[in-house]
């Protein structure tokens, strides 16, 4: 059989995929010469793990269903934690507010205004203890996207475990605690990347000695993606920023198979089906080789990436917002289609606002109907063998490793970061996009083209601008009632620490539970490590 | 003598990260002919007022995608009035619902552009509305 003909059939038109790939218009067996089947793809659950971490797939496990959550005072995200348990959520997944994210309490200056608008509020164990109401914590498993201010509210989470009676080592969850890509997209940060690696070792450390169910990282390709980058940039900088940890963990003398297997990924799924399903397997297969071949590691479960995946919010337009849903119900069954092992689906919504219930609900659906009634769930890697996705796999792989051999020449992800190098590649890559949907190039469904002349508002949620005033007079209650001089001794043990060598879980956790808040000890990594500023890159 | 090109600060006032918006309009204004400076992330209303009269710009674009728009953007146009920039037209950006840009817009904001909005329509407003003070 000889490869099809290559004929563009309109020559004027570029036919790429949403990250302005070129693709061919028909590929055949030329297009997989490589394809030794036990090296390149193995069965799903082998090694490199092209097909799936796992041998029966969704019939063993299927995807946890798991939607972002937070908004408001710890009460009001905790009912919709409790309404989406209700309603078939298989773990909880904890959205901050940006003061939270950043290391400031409710009551400092810089939360002006910002107090439970993004997430929810959190500033000491007491609003993590009111979060978790009726929540045993050996019940669930949590997701807790937080960054910079990571140790100090897991910590709290491994606090108020404690406090139910439930050992640590029956505490199962994952913490975002992905600073590198917060240098490169993101953008919350409190101290520069050296220090902030230093911190999550710790926490890689402490989780692999003390909570084995914690994956104390979650690599997050996701805000790479909503920054503006490629599929191949997002899945490069992803994996450099795991094989930098990696590095980094095994140079403080960790035995790479005593944390590698409790490491977790987070990738985006956007809309170009075949380039998406492309990168979550090559993305596997990389990770795979990586572990195995540079770092050395034996146990399968250190070559195995596991991922989480939520739709592009990038994706999702202001205009005619019901379009939305199908948007997400694309993007989710690719990444299923990809094997992806946990799965948040974004609301109609979002990009008016948080999602109300009625939207949470649609798209918590959509993964119950691609769950029950598609039947995809019955085959594992169906695209497997795809002349098309074994190709674009192929494809994904060399340029990503491209980008990862420069990355290594430039002395890893930290110098790279230092540089700016990630950071302009995303801008550069944002800015092209913008141009080609301006242009007319690429055609966004209801924003550049098949524009309606009224839209028709959706009943959106509104958070009550009176939260932030509840929220902070309960906190200096809070810090009012607590013994000062226990909260002075145990935020020195903190800093003693943190000006140290010693880890600094064991001392973030002794002060959480003294009273000590996410603003008092993100002060003290201000403090001895100094704090990042926005270089501006345009 | 040549009247000197028409200065924009784009400015990211709040805590949120998220700055691709910021970015991509920064980069659409320069090439669209005028002068840009851009602030970076996490600016409080008081430093971008400063940077404001530092720079001796024309107009602020404020960029935000935290909710905390009818909170900031007031804040920022209060102080750029209370240094006397008068005529600093300011304009806005982000994930911000109808009924509150109106309101905004009663408060002083010359224009605010939502998820969607085209960077050429963003240059042709700027040339349109931005003069030079």
């Amino acid at each position: 059989m000889t490869a099809p003909a290559r004929k563009a059939a309109v020559p004027e038109r570029r036919f790429t995929t949403v990250s302005d790939m070129e693709v061919e218009p028909c590929y055949g067996p030329a297009d997989v010469v490589d394809a030794d089947y036990a090296t390149q793809l193995g069965d799903p659950g082998e090694y490199p793990y092209t097909r799936g971490a796992y041998p029966s797939m969704y019939r063993g496990k299927l995807w946890t269903m798991r939607q972002f959550a937070g908004f408001g005072t710890p009460e009001d995200t905790n009912r919709r934690f409790h309404f989406l348990l209700e309603q078939g959520q298989m773990g909880l997944s904890t959205a901050f507010d940006m003061p939270t994210l950043m290391g400031y309490d409710a009551d400092h200056p810089r939360a002006l205004g910002e107090v439970g608008r993004e997430g929810v509020a959190v500033s000491s164990l007491d609003d993590m203890e009111i979060l978790f109401a009726g929540i045993r914590l050996d019940q669930v498993t949590t997701s807790m996207t937080v960054n910079c201010s990571a140790s100090i509210l897991l910590a709290m989470y491994f606090a108020l475990a404690e406090k139910q009676g439930v050992p640590l080592e029956r505490v199962g969850g994952t913490i975002q605690n992905d600073m590198l890509k917060e240098f490169i997209a993101q953008n919350e940060w409190i101290s520069p990347p050296r220090p902030s690696v230093r911190v999550i070792v710790d926490m890689i450390d402490y989780c692999a000695k003390h909570a084995p169910r914690w994956h104390p990282v979650s690599i997050s390709g996701y805000h790479i993606r909503e920054a503006g980058s490629t599929a191949v940039q997002e899945l490069a900088f992803t994996l450099a920023d795991g094989l930098a940890y990696v590095q980094a963990a095994v140079e403080r003398g960790l035995d790479v198979d005593s944390f590698a297997p409790r490491l977790s990924f987070f990738f985006n799924v956007h809309n170009d089906f075949l380039e998406e399903i492309a990168k979550f397997r090559a993305a596997r297969r990389m990770w795979a080789r990586f572990m195995r071949e540079r770092f050395g590691a034996v146990n399968p479960r250190s070559w195995q990436l596991r991922t989480h995946a939520q739709t592009a919010g990038c994706s999702l337009t202001a205009q005619q917002p019901l379009n939305n849903i199908a948007r997400v119900a694309i993007q989710a069954l690719a990444a299923v289609l990809g094997g992806t092992n946990s799965l948040h689906t974004n609301s109609m919504d979002e990009t008016l606002a948080l999602p109300s219930e009625p939207a949470v609900l649609a798209a918590l659906r959509t993964q119950q109907i691609i769950a029950e009634e598609t039947g995809v769930i019955n085959v594992a890697d169906p695209f497997g063998g795809s002349y098309a996705v074994e190709a674009l796999t192929d494809r994904v792989e060399r340029e990503a490793l491209a980008y990862i051999d420069k990355i290594d020449a430039m002395g890893g992800m930290v110098a790279a970061i230092e540089e700016g190098f990630p950071q302009r590649e995303i801008a550069e890559a944002s800015y092209h996009f913008q141009r080609q949907i301006d242009r007319g190039e690429k055609i966004m469904v209801g924003v550049n083209d098949y524009l309606v002349d009224e839209e028709q508002p959706l009943e959106l949620l509104r958070i009550p601008l009176d939260v932030e005033r509840r929220q902070v007079e309960r906190l200096r209650a809070y810090k009012a009632a607590r013994p000062a001089a226990t909260v002075e001794t145990r935020l020195r043990a903190v800093r003693d620490a943190a000006a140290g060598d010693a880890n600094l879980m064991p001392p973030i956790m002794a002060a959480v539970q003294a009273g000590c808040t996410v603003g008092e000890i993100s002060d003290v990594f201000r403090a001895v490590f100094g704090e990042y500023r926005d270089p501006a890159w345009m | 003598m040549a009247e000197r090109p028409i200065r924009i600060l784009i400015a990211k006032p709040g805590l949120d990260g998220h700055d691709r918006g910021a970015k991509i309009i920064a980069r659409a204004l320069r090439d669209g002919g005028f002068e840009v400076i851009y602030t970076g992330l996490h600016q409080t209303p008081e430093m971008i007022a400063e940077a404001a009269v530092q720079e001796d710009v024309d107009a602020v674009g404020l960029s935000i995608l935290s909710g905390a728009h009818m909170t900031l953007i007031p804040a920022v146009i209060d102080l750029l009035r209370k240094k006397g920039l008068d005529d600093v037209a300011v304009f806005g950006g982000g994930i911000i619902p109808e009924e509150d840009a109106a309101d905004l817009k009663k408060a002083g904001v010359s224009e605010i552009f939502t998820p969607g909005a085209s960077t050429q329509d963003i240059v042709a407003w700027a040339r349109e509305h931005i003069r030079n003070n």
